[in-house]
């Protein structure tokens, strides 16, 4: 699907966009320690989707109405699933893993979309899902690793996204502010030439960058040390995305740690939080290639 | 070992980093032991260790091993790992019994990775190796017990790199060996006072001689009736029936001196009697104000105070709000990580049992400590300051970052006092729905026939006598018991399933168990329908061998007890075994008027409810005021401008950024005015500011007001100034007036006069005269206090010294803003923008962080155990009639929207807050002290530096400045200075230069001050 039918799809009538993007069932996933996802069904809510908060254990269980299958987009939200002992995301990709592999493979084999914001992105590299080489969705080819600068940590960051990426998350972002939250952010691929491969297929979606714009070492800028400032990665297709920071704590735009000082300066405050762009462009995707719609 | 593919066997996995990655871990370590401990370690490296108990074969301890470790950062071994030379490995476990989430996690997943059950009683035990270069053993000890273990709750080992290859691995497990369960035990009471006060001191019971006669009165009266004999009982009380009422009673959970009546005198005037410091001064208040309220508008704002887990203010038509302040000081002086984090995640239950459970929304924290840099020798059995500090915090962060609730307020006070119990303050705000399952989300009630359920996690030995302890002064025998380690993520599980079921229904009430466990829990919530019956023998354990008297005290955490209506039984216990929760039947409420409690057939407690809640005898005790001689200075400071560039860098008044950013304070996407703010959001906000839910603008606003210091000239100039600067705050955040509710939270010393503590009436005296100005002062703010707490026993008797806290009230102030888009900050906006003082300048120089760093400077030293040098002889007085307009005009500026930026004077006086306003906004300013009203009284340090209250230092812009002085007509209002683009603070009398400073100079102090603390 190109950029230009999500282009048409905007065009729609806004009623039109409206039923369409409500079509739009969004798994979030609960339960175990994780904790960010109230904001991120508030997220995806915000861009008129329908989010579906679901615990992992009633989809393991089969007692939830529907199966994971049933979604256009799941999403991974923050937290600290259990507690990330043994490893950020350890024990819960392993319960996927062991659990839940198989339905994961058919859903991205399917078409589906992916988010995981910060602990859900540290599952999907611990999966192998992210960042997804060569069709490989069960191979872990990269990890998430303890900070250069030993502890969690708030701070806000600047992103750029990279242009030419396929990610369909990020397609015709600006840079944008975000929360970075975590302990473990350092994004690690098993080789450097991995890492040159995956800078040259724009699987390096998202990067911290200084205030000129240019991706960054420098720390809090980058707060984790993560080489070549990789905040954010895809896999091959665009379809399933991570990142670090978190896009769901920016949902409006009194969150920005400076928005006082533009309304003193004058400034009219954007309509939304910059949060916001990232979930619109999976949700618009979602439904501009819907067949039903 | 045999050879059949599976037997029960200790496996050890360690796991390491591959030598071509950071070993982040190490490299703190290893870092902080040159910094701190000044030992030469040239390389720590790390490992994680497992030992798994269980029966795995060949095929699956492979599979288990991949698992566990990270294949693309991480190597792992069977046994050992081979690896690069060290001199000397450390290897630190935790005890028997004591809690080990991380072993827990690992459970599961080998659970998952085997896709098989387990044999009952598999477990996963952790532990850390650290490999040191460069260091000897002596040296290894000192980083293993200074700086990463903590022998109370764990087991350290050391051993050289020839030791270490002279043995095989160690395959111990620091299992909890299961024994017989000693059966309940009948107390003898009839020795003489001084047997029955061993029993009590021995017993860590806790309970005075009238108390102890009370219940032998008591149960030789019962001793005689039909419903004890019959049930086995005499007259004599059982051993879970005397700890039961021990930690009723316990000044933790009965608030006796608060209740107590007292006889006040000043001086040698005549004493004044008063019956119960809770009812005269702080329910009273509240009442007050609420039934005044009710006159004029119909109705209060208040839902629900003073009967519950924690007070409830409305908020919108969706939700109230819950607010609950608590402290964990003395297991946080023992195992400073344990006991912080078992105070944060114990303080999320209170607002979570809170009528029928809130959703958390924003966490709090506050300490006090002694120096982190104190370089002097500590007495036996203390932890350094800074091993407290550093651990209150991570035990904090973690505990709020695991359980996903952000925090709003943090702060710290360093005084030498709190070196014998720090204090550590947490709470937490919650949102209440107004409506749960169609009914108020407010009631609870266990209704007769409801089952008793314990839901969470197991029941062990950890924390018995937490409640009686801390009701006690800190000694070198106290307890390793005491401490509990919370683990957030089983009490996220845990909420996450109550909260369903609070949904749907399926309890009638909820309460937590902290303190005293299931007898408190149970004790509670059994007042209502008049008694319960619960079997402890039905209680999941941790392990056997726990007394019954253990099992119903134990304050194991992440527990909550529900009354729940049989027809919906079935729904919960399902809904549990689906979320993976235990929940258990224990037994039922009762309307029989007893507290009947069975092991199994027999009966081991039968506690008549009227006795067990109201049989405590009263006490009476004796006040006594003297005011206070100290001294004043003997010169002051010729040089204002040093002073101010020392102030804001001085340990109370130092960014402690590098800590407070590794608490999360953006979770749940809520917040507006986060805790660090301005340009560069490296300067503390004053209040700040959150969403309580997503689809609505109103906001909440979180502020405080804390300052032990005043306490040593007068305990009531402190109350009435905290409050004071609590409600200063909020309104320099944008907060209305009249919906501030706050919460007080005392730590006292030792009030009761004995021969131990002969100044006793002394420090009952300074508690009534905190009250009676807190009552005052919220009166006449119209601050009603929803909820709060006391602990009375802060001192610790370490070699023979006591070690007093000064009297410390926190005031904790929750308030409300209509639309958060209103929200005020304190770095200053744009240059040529106005600054106001308003409020007048007296010379309060008492109790200040200017006299204090006068003393340093002059060398003074502490005398005994009293305060720093200098205190002064003026603390800061408040008028609320004077500084009440001021309020009221500066509020209308707010909604007018002249107010750019706001803050509140207070440690540091008005020099320290403008100063850190020019540095939130990174901009200067220029100050005549001449246009500051009050000041041409004052020499120029005190009008600088004096810390009055009722003041606030705003900025508007310049074409505003004639609606705002119109506002504030008739009011002490000065026209002080200037924004300027100039990064410096120039301040002026008249043409005189009083100083000038450049920010640079004041960022460096600022942020230099705890740097390497």
């Amino acid at each position: 699907m190109s950029d230009a039918r999500v282009a048409a799809f905007r065009d729609l009538p806004a009623d039109e966009l409206a039923r369409r993007r409500a079509a739009v069932r969004v798994l979030v996933i609960t339960g175990l320690g994780l904790n960010c996802e109230v904001e991120t069904a508030e997220a995806f809510r915000l861009v008129g989707a329908t989010p579906e908060k679901v615990h992992f254990l009633d989809l393991l269980g089969g007692v939830a109405p529907r199966r994971l299958s049933d979604y256009p987009i799941v999403a991974f939200p923050g937290g600290f699933a259990f507690g990330d002992h043994l490893g950020a995301g350890f024990v819960f990709a392993n319960k996927i893993r062991w659990r839940l592999y198989d339905e994961l493979v058919d859903f991205i084999g399917g078409g589906g979309l992916a988010l995981g914001i910060c602990n859900g992105f540290q599952t999907m590299t611990r999966l192998g899902v992210l960042p997804g080489l060569d069709g490989d969705y069960r191979t872990p080819r990269a990890t998430i690793a303890p900070n250069d600068r030993l502890g969690y940590w708030d701070c806000w960051v600047r992103l750029a996204f990279d242009p030419q990426s396929p990610c369909v998350w990020t397609r015709g972002l600006a840079p944008v502010d975000l929360p970075s939250r975590h302990g473990e952010g350092k994004v690690l691929l098993e080789s450097e030439e991995l890492l040159d491969r995956l800078e040259a297929a724009g699987q390096v979606a998202a990067r911290y960058v200084d205030t000129a714009g240019r991706p960054t070492q420098q720390w809090p800028a980058n707060p984790n040390g993560s080489p070549r400032a990789v905040a954010g990665v895809c896999d091959p297709s665009g379809r399933l995305f991570g990142l670090m920071p978190h896009p769901d704590a920016f949902l409006y735009p009194f969150q920005h740690p400076q928005w006082f000082r533009r309304r003193a300066r004058g400034e009219e405050l954007p309509a939304e939080g910059g949060g916001l762009a990232i979930f619109r462009n999976g949700v618009d995707w979602a439904a501009a290639s819907d067949p039903s719609g | 070992m045999a050879s059949s593919p599976a037997q029960t066997a200790v496996h050890r996995i360690e796991i390491g980093v591959r030598p071509e990655h950071r070993d982040a871990r190490g490299e703190h370590v290893a870092a902080q032991a040159r910094e701190f401990l000044h030992v030469p370690v040239e390389r720590v490296r790390t490992r994680d260790v497992y030992h798994l108990e269980m029966a795995l074969s060949a095929e699956e301890l492979d599979r288990v091993v991949e698992e566990l470790a990270d294949p693309i950062r991480q190597e792992a071994a069977v046994g050992r790992l081979e690896g690069e030379p060290f001199d000397v490995a450390v290897r630190v476990a935790f005890k028997p019994g004591v809690a080990d989430p991380v072993g827990k996690s690992a459970l599961v997943a080998v659970r998952d990775t085997l896709g098989r059950d387990l044999d009952e009683g598999a477990a996963v035990y952790t532990s850390t190796l650290y490999l040191l270069d460069g260091v000897d053993r002596a040296e290894a000890e000192r980083v293993a017990l200074e700086l990463v273990a903590n022998p109370i709750i764990q087991t350290v080992s050391v051993a050289t790199a020839a030791e270490w290859r002279a043995t095989t691995p160690d395959l111990a497990v620091p299992r909890v060996e299961s024994h017989e369960a000693p059966a309940a035990r009948r107390i003898d009471l009839s020795g003489t006072d001084e047997e029955l006060e061993r029993l009590s001191r021995e017993g860590l019971l806790a309970l005075a001689l009238p108390e102890l006669h009370a219940i032998r009165d008591h149960f030789r009266r019962a001793g005689e009736t039909e419903r004890r004999r019959s049930a086995g009982l005499g007259g004599d009380p059982t051993d879970v029936e005397l700890e039961c009422l021990a930690q009723t009673w316990s000044e933790h959970c009965k608030h006796k001196i608060f209740n107590a009546t007292i006889d006040y005198r000043e001086g040698a005037g005549e004493p004044e009697r008063i019956r119960s410091l809770f009812s005269t001064y702080i329910r009273r208040v509240t009442e007050e104000l609420a039934r005044e309220q009710e006159e004029r508008d119909g109705a209060s704002w208040l839902v629900s105070v003073f009967h519950d887990n924690a007070g409830v203010v409305t908020f919108d038509e969706e939700i109230h709000l819950v607010y609950k302040v608590e402290t964990h000081n003395s297991p946080s002086a023992l195992d400073p990580y344990g006991g912080a984090i078992t105070g944060i995640v114990g303080v999320n239950r209170d607002p979570f049992g809170t009528g029928r459970g809130a959703d958390l929304l924003v966490n709090v924290w506050g300490y006090c400590f002694a120096s982190p840099l104190w370089d002097r020798p500590l007495p036996k059995g203390l932890l350094h300051p800074k091993r407290i500090r550093d651990g209150v915090h991570w035990g904090v962060i973690d505990g709020g970052n695991q359980s996903g609730v952000p925090y709003g307020r943090g702060w710290e006070l360093f005084d030498h006092r709190f070196l014998g119990k720090p204090l550590v303050f947490c709470g937490t705000v919650g949102a209440l729905p107004v409506t749960i399952a169609g009914r108020p989300g407010e009631r609870k009630a266990a209704a007769p026939g409801d089952a008793v359920v314990m839901v969470g996690g197991r029941i062990g030995a950890d924390g018995i006598h937490g409640a009686t302890f801390s009701s006690a002064a800190l000694e070198e025998s106290s307890p390793s018991q005491a401490v509990q380690i919370g683990d957030p993520i089983t009490q996220k599980m845990m909420f996450d399933f109550l909260l369903e079921a609070r949904d749907r229904g399926l309890y009638s009430a909820i309460t937590d168990n902290g303190a005293g466990g299931l007898s408190s829990s149970v004790g509670e919530m059994a007042e209502t329908p008049g008694g319960a019956r619960l079997d402890l023998a039905r209680a999941p354990l941790k392990y056997a061998g726990l007394a019954p008297w253990e099992i119903f005290l134990s304050e194991a955490q992440e527990r909550m007890t529900l009354a729940v209506p049989g027809e919906h039984l079935d729904e919960l216990l399902a809904l549990a075994g689906r979320r993976q929760v235990e929940a258990t039947v224990l037994g039922s409420f009762t309307d029989d008027g007893f507290l009947h409690v069975t092991h199994g057939e027999e009966t081991v407690a039968l506690l008549d409810m009227e006795f067990l809640h109201d049989g405590l005898p009263e006490m009476v005790l004796p006040a006594r005021w003297e005011t206070p001689r100290f001294d004043e200075p003997d010169e002051r400071t010729a040089d204002p401008g040093r002073t101010l560039v020392e102030l804001v860098g001085r340990l109370n008044l130092a960014s402690d950024e590098t800590l407070a950013r590794h608490y999360d304070h953006e979770v749940k996407g809520l917040a507006v005015v986060q805790p660090w703010t301005g340009v560069q959001a490296d300067v503390p906000a004053e209040a700040t500011v959150f969403l309580a839910r997503h689809g609505s603008l109103r906001g909440l606003v979180l502020s405080e007001g804390v300052n032990p210091f005043l306490s040593d000239l007068d305990a009531g100039a402190m109350a009435a100034s905290v409050v004071d600067l609590a409600v200063r705050r909020q309104l320099c955040a944008g907060a209305r007036l009249d919906r501030i509710a706050a919460l007080d939270n005392f730590c006292w010393p030792d009030p009761v006069l004995s021969a131990g503590t002969p100044d006793g009436d002394l420090k009952l005296a300074q508690l009534v005269r905190a009250c009676r100005r807190l009552y005052a002062t919220c009166r006449a703010y119209g601050v009603p206090l929803v909820s709060g707490k006391d602990s009375m026993k802060n001192e610790a008797v370490l070699g023979g010294v006591k070690i007093c806290v000064p009297p410390t009230l926190l005031v904790s102030a929750l308030g409300q803003i209509d639309d958060v888009r209103d929200a005020i900050t304190l770095d200053l906006k744009s240059p040529g923008d106005v600054l106001y003082l308003a409020g007048t300048s007296d010379s309060h120089t008492g109790g200040s962080e200017y006299y204090r760093l006068l003393g340093e400077r002059d060398g003074r030293e502490p005398e005994g155990g009293g305060p720093a040098p200098y205190v002064g002889t003026r603390p800061p007085e408040l008028d609320p009639s004077a500084t009440l307009p001021l309020y009221r005009a500066f509020h209308a500026a707010v909604r007018a929207g002249l107010v750019r930026s706001a803050s509140a004077p207070a440690l540091g006086g008005l020099g320290v807050s403008l100063a850190r306003t020019c540095l939130a906004g990174r901009l200067g300013a220029t100050i005549d002290l001449a246009a500051c009203p009050g000041a041409a009284r004052l020499e120029d340090d005190v009008a600088l530096f004096a810390e009055s209250n009722g003041r606030l230092l705003f900025s508007v812009a310049a074409q505003d400045a004639t609606a705002l002085e119109e506002l504030f007509d008739g009011l002490p209002l000065g026209r002080v200075g200037t924004v300027r683009a100039e990064p410096t603070l120039a301040i002026h009398r008249g043409d005189r230069e009083v100083l000038t400073v450049g920010l640079d100079a004041l960022l460096e102090s600022f942020k230099g001050g705890l740097a390497h603390a």
